[in-house]
C-alpha cells in the first residue's frame, strides 16, 4: 500500500471494517438533551412569570408540585398523563411524517374530525359483531377517511402546485363544519335529541379500559397502546422501508431525490395520506377511547397541539413519542394544579409555548447551557 | 498587509484536519495551496476566515497577535475571502450586491445607490473588473458573478483575498481573464491565496506553493522551477500518470441513438436543436462545449429528467424517448449529474444512504418495501474503500465530506454497480489529480469492457484525455465532429467558439 493510505489525519484511508462502525449511537442523547434543557428553561420562566403576576414563592412552588403530584404522583395521574398523551402522540406523528417529507401538515385537526366522525358512524352501527372485528374496522375506518382527507391536500400539492398549509387550513374549516352538518343528520344524531350530539359509540367498538379492575376511576384505555404500536410503525416506516426513504429524501433535498427517480408528486400525496390516516385514528382513538361519541369541534384542538408535540419531538418518532408524553403530562398536572392552586391552567399554556419557542431557537438553549453541549459543539 | 498562521491546528472529532499547518501571506505575493481532496486546505482557509475557530496554534498579522471570532472580524481586518459557491442575492443588482451590508448612505441614511455604482466602476476599472453595476446577478454568468465576489472583497478594503477553487466553474476564456485580473490586484500589493487541484494553473499562476497532504504541510517551493509531475507526486504521495493510459477503442454497436432532438430549455427558448448522434458500446464520446450551450438539457432529456419536444431517443434498440429517470437507471445507465450540491447527493443524509440514492428500491437492498441496511452498508462501505472516498465511517453525513470526497461519492455510487452506459457531466470537476487518474482509470476500463459513455466537460483537456470521438457543441447543435487521438486542440475550441468552416 502507497503511503497515501497510511497517513494520518483526514487523508487516511479508512479500512472496510472500520467504515463501517457507527460513532454516532449516541443519538438518544442528542435528541433529548436539547427539548430537556429547553423544559427547564420554560418551567424557570413560567415561575418567573407567576412571580411577577404576583403570586408568592409558596404558590410557586405549590403549583409546580401539583403539577408534579397531578402527572405522575400516583396511578392515577399517570393514568390520566397516558389518556392524554396517547392522541397527542398519533397526531404529533402525523404532523412529524409530515415534515419528513419537507411538508407542514396543518391538517390533523381536519384529519381527525373527519376520521373521528368515520369511525364513529362504524362503531354504532353494526351491532352483532364482536369486539375482535367492530373495534379493528371502526378504527380502519377512522384511518382511511383521514388519509383521503390528508391525501387531498397533497395530490393538490403535487398536481396543481397548491401549498399544503393553504389547503389543509381550508381543508380543517371545511370538517369542522361538515361535522355541525353531520351531527344534525338522522344518521348521526341521537335519537330524541334536538342539540348536536351523536349516537353512542356501541360497546363492542370501544377501546378496552386496562386497569379498571384496579379502579373504575383509572380512564387509560388501550388508546395508549396504540400509539405506543404506532411510533414503532412510523419509525419502521421510515427508516426501515423504501417509502420512508424516499420520504426522507424528498424532504431533504427534492432536487437530488428526482435526480435519483423518486416521483416527488406520488411521495407529496402519499406523505399526506400517511399523515391523514395518523390524524384520523387519532380521531378513532378519541372516539372510541375518551369520548365515545361526537359533539361539535371534538377534536379540541389536538390537531395543534400535535405541531407543537413534532417540533419538540424534531420530527422523530422517539421524540415525539416523548414529546407526547410531556405534554400528556402538562396536560393531567395543569389541571390538579388548576385545582389545588388558584393559577389558571393558562400557564400550562404559556410553558407549553415557551418549551415550543425554546426548541425552535436550539443556540438560545446553547448558549444558555454551553457546558452541556460542549462535546457536540465541533 | 502580511498575515502568518502559525502552527494552526483544527479537529473534527477524532479527525485532524489541519496538524499544525503554518503558512504565511505576503502582500504582492500569490500563494498557491494544492493538496489531495480532504487534505485541509478549505478547513485551514476557513479558520483564517474566522468560520472555524482553531484547536491550536495563532495568527498573526503584520507581527501582531490576532484572532478572528468571526468573518466579520476577518474582514475588518482587510482578508476577503471568495468561496467556491457564490453568496450573492440573485434579485438584486451587481451593486445593491456589492454593498450589501456595508451600504453608502447619503443625508438621512438615505441609501445612495449613485455612489455605489460610482464605487463598483472605480474599482472595476482600478483591477480590470468590469461588470456592468445595474446587471441583476441572475442575469449574468458565472464568470462576471466571480467578478462581483471580488469586487465585494474588494470593497470592504481587503489587503488579502483567498480563492477556494476559483476556476472550478469557469470557462477556458473566463479562466484566462480571471488570471489577469488576480494579476492586477497582486501588483496592486494584496496578498492571494489561491486553493486549486490543477497544477497547470500553480506552475502558471502562483509565487510559491505549499501542499498540504492528511492535514499537514508535505512540501512547498518554487513552482517557476517544479514540473506538474513534481507537485502531483508531492500531492498524492506517490507517482501520478498525468495522461489517460488507453489503448485504441474497439467499438461495438450503437447502444445509445438520439435523432432530430429537440429540447426546451428552462424559458421556452429551443436548448438543443436537431441532435443526431450515437453512442456505440465500447466507445467514449466527448461532447465538447462552452457551459450553456444546451449539454445540461441534452443530458436531462436522455436520462428522463426533461421532455422531449421532438425527435427520439433509443438504448439497446429500445425507444426510451419518454422514459422516466428510473427507468433510464433500471436499463443499467449511469449518470452522473454536473451539479453534485444540488442534484448529485443529499448532504443531511449518511454517506451511506446517498450511496443507495438511487438503488434503494432493488432486490439486492431489501425486499418488497423494506430495506435491508446490513446489506446497504456492506456494500457502500466496499464502494467508498474502492473508490477512496476519504471518511472515518460511512454512517458520517455527506456534508461532512470535503467537496472532491463529495465529487467521489457519486462516481462511486454511479460506477459501482453493473452499467451498459456512462452518462457523466463534469464526472472530475473539483477533483485532485489522484483521483481524476482513478475515474479516468475507471471510465476507460468500463470502456475496454464494453460500456459505453457520454461524456460532457468544459474542460477541453479532459475531452481530450478521454474521448474517442469528440463531439462539439455550440448554440443547440452538434456542430461539428473531431476524431478522439490527436485532433487539433485549436480546431477544436474554435468550433466551441461558434467559428464556422
Ligand atoms: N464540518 C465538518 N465536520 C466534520 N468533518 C469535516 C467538516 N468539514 C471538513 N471536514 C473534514 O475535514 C477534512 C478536510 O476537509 P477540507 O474541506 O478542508 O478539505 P479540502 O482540502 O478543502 O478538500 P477538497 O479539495 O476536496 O475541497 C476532510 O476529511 C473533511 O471530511
Ligand atoms: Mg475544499
Amino acid at each position: 500500500m502507497t503511503d497515501s493510505q497510511t497517513g494520518v489525519g483526514s487523508a487516511k484511508k479508512y479500512s472496510v471494517s472500520e467504515l463501517l462502525t457507527n460513532p454516532n449511537e449516541v443519538d438518544l442523547k442528542t435528541l433529548l438533551l436539547l427539548p430537556a434543557m429547553a423544559f427547564m428553561t420554560a418551567l424557570f420562566l413560567g415561575g418567573v412569570i407567576m412571580f411577577v403576576s404576583g403570586v408568592d414563592f409558596t404558590n410557586i412552588a405549590f403549583s409546580y408540585r401539583a403539577l408534579l403530584v397531578g402527572s405522575v404522583g400516583s396511578v392515577f395521574a399517570l393514568s390520566e398523563t397516558l389518556v392524554a398523551a396517547a392522541p397527542l402522540i398519533i397526531a404529533g406523528l402525523s404532523v412529524a411524517i409530515g415534515f419528513r417529507s419537507g411538508l407542514f401538515n396543518i391538517g390533523a385537526e381536519g384529519q381527525i374530525l373527519t376520521g373521528g366522525m368515520a369511525a364513529l358512524a362504524v362503531g354504532f352501527s353494526f351491532p352483532e359483531l364482536s369486539i375482535w372485528v367492530h373495534l379493528p374496522l371502526s378504527l380502519l375506518a377512522g384511518a382511511i377517511v383521514g388519509a383521503v382527507w390528508g391525501g387531498i391536500a397533497g395530490w393538490l400539492r403535487a398536481v396543481t402546485g397548491a401549498h399544503e398549509v393553504i389547503s389543509t387550513i381550508m381543508l380543517n374549516f371545511i370538517a369542522l363544519r361538515l361535522v355541525d352538518f353531520s351531527l344534525k343528520t338522522d344518521f348521526f344524531q341521537k335519537t330524541g335529541r334536538n342539540d348536536p350530539i351523536s349516537k353512542s359509540v356501541l360497546d363492542s367498538a370501544l377501546l378496552p379500559d386496562l386497569l379498571t379492575w384496579i379502579d373504575p376511576q383509572l380512564r387509560v384505555n388501550a388508546g395508549i397502546l396504540i400509539a405506543f404500536l404506532v411510533v414503532f410503525l412510523i419509525g419502521w416506516l421510515l427508516f426501515r422501508t423504501t417509502i420512508g426513504f424516499e420520504f426522507r429524501a424528498v424532504g431533504a433535498n427534492p432536487d437530488a431525490a428526482r435526480y435519483a427517480g423518486i416521483r416527488i408528486g406520488w411521495t407529496f400525496t402519499a406523505t399526506m395520506a400517511v399523515a391523514g390516516a395518523l390524524g384520523g385514528l387519532t380521531g378513532g382513538v378519541q372516539v372510541l377511547g375518551v369520548l365515545e361519541r361526537a359533539s361539535p369541534g371534538f377534536s379540541s384542538g389536538i390537531g395543534f397541539e400535535a405541531i407543537a408535540v413534532a417540533l419538540l419531538g424534531r420530527a422523530h418518532p422517539t421524540g415525539v413519542l416523548f414529546a407526547g408524553l410531556l405534554f400528556g403530562a402538562l396536560e393531567a398536572g395543569g389541571r390538579q394544579m388548576q385545582v389545588d392552586t388558584n393559577v389558571g391552567i393558562d400557564l400550562i399554556t404559556i410553558i407549553q409555548s415557551l418549551v415550543i419557542v425554546f426548541v425552535a431557537a436550539p443556540i438560545l438553549i446553547k448558549s444558555l447551557y454551553p457546558f452541556a453541549f460542549r462535546e457536540h459543539a465541533k | 498587509m502580511e498575515v502568518e498562521l502559525r502552527n494552526i491546528t483544527k479537529r473534527f472529532g477524532d479527525l485532524v484536519a489541519n496538524d499544525e499547518v503554518s503558512l504565511t501571506i505576503q502582500p504582492g505575493k500569490i500563494l498557491g495551496l494544492l493538496g489531495e481532496n480532504g487534505a485541509g486546505k478549505t478547513t485551514m482557509m476557513n479558520v483564517l476566515y474566522g468560520l472555524y475557530s482553531a484547536d491550536g496554534g495563532e495568527i498573526f498579522v503584520d507581527g501582531k497577535p490576532a484572532s478572528f471570532a468571526s468573518p466579520k472580524d476577518a474582514i475588518a481586518a482587510g482578508i476577503g475571502m471568495v468561496h467556491q459557491h457564490f453568496m450573492l442575492v440573485p434579485v438584486f443588482t451587481v451593486a445593491e450586491n456589492v454593498v450589501l451590508g456595508v451600504e453608502p448612505t447619503g443625508a438621512l441614511d438615505r441609501l445612495d445607490l449613485k455612489r455605489a455604482r460610482e464605487q463598483v466602476r472605480d474599482i472595476g476599472a482600478e483591477y480590470g473588473l468590469e461588470v456592468d453595476p445595474d446587471a441583476l446577478i441572475e442575469d449574468i454568468p458565472v464568470g462576471l458573478q466571480q467578478r462581483v465576489e471580488i469586487i465585494k472583497t474588494l470593497f470592504r478594503s481587503a489587503e488579502i483575498v483567498i480563492f477556494d477553487e476559483p476556476t472550478a466553474v469557469l470557462t477556458p476564456q473566463e479562466v484566462k481573464e480571471f488570471f489577469q485580473i488576480v494579476r492586477s490586484l497582486r501588483d496592486a500589493g494584496k496578498g492571494i491565496v489561491f486553493i486549486t487541484h490543477k497544477l497547470g494553473e500553480i506552475i502558471e499562476l502562483t509565487d510559491h506553493v505549499k501542499v498540504l497532504r492528511g492535514g499537514r504541510v508535505v512540501g512547498e517551493g518554487d513552482p517557476k522551477i517544479m514540473s506538474q509531475v513534481e507537485l502531483a507526486e508531492l500531492m498524492v504521495g506517490r507517482p501520478v500518470d498525468l495522461v489517460v493510459d488507453k489503448v485504441a477503442a474497439n467499438p461495438g454497436k450503437a447502444i445509445l441513438e438520439v435523432s432530430g432532438l429537440k429540447v426546451l430549455g428552462e424559458g421556452g427558448d429551443v436548448a438543443v436543436d436537431n441532435v443526431d448522434f450515437d453512442v456505440r458500446a465500447g466507445e467514449i464520446v466527448g461532447i465538447a462545449g462552452v457551459q450553456g450551450n444546451g449539454q445540461t438539457e441534452l443530458i436531462e432529456a436522455i436520462t428522463g429528467l426533461r421532455s422531449v419536444a421532438d425527435g427520439s431517443i433509443s438504448f439497446e434498440g429500445e425507444d426510451i424517448t419518454h422514459h422516466s429517470p428510473r427507468q433510464v437507471h433500471a436499463l443499467r445507465i449511469a449518470h452522473i449529474p454536473e451539479d453534485r450540491q444540488r442534484s448529485g447527493i443529499i448532504s443531511d443524509f449518511s454517506i451511506a444512504e446517498n450511496m443507495a440514492l438511487d438503488s434503494y428500491y432493488e432486490d439486492r437492498y431489501g425486499r418488497g418495501v423494506t430495506l435491508s441496511w446490513p446489506q446497504i452498508n456492506a456494500q457502500s462501505a466496499k464502494d467508498v474503500f474502492e473508490f477512496d472516498v476519504r471518511t472515518p465511517t460511512i454512517f458520517n453525513a455527506a456534508s461532512t465530506l470535503s467537496g472532491g470526497n463529495q465529487q467521489k461519492l457519486v462516481a462511486a455510487r454511479e460506477l459501482s454497480r453493473e452499467i451498459k452506459l456512462i452518462i457523466a457531466s463534469q464526472p472530475t470537476r473539483g477533483i485532485d489529480v489522484g483521483s481524476i487518474e482513478y475515474i479516468h482509470q475507471r471510465i476507460v476500463a468500463a470502456r475496454d469492457a464494453g460500456v459505453g459513455a457520454l461524456i460532457v466537460s468544459t474542460e477541453l483537456d479532459e475531452i481530450m484525455a478521454l474521448s474517442d470521438r469528440i463531439l462539439v457543441m455550440y448554440r443547440g447543435r452538434i456542430v461539428k465532429e473531431f476524431a478522439g487521438g490527436g485532433s487539433d486542440v485549436t480546431e477544436i475550441g474554435m468550433a466551441m467558439a461558434g467559428v464556422a468552416q
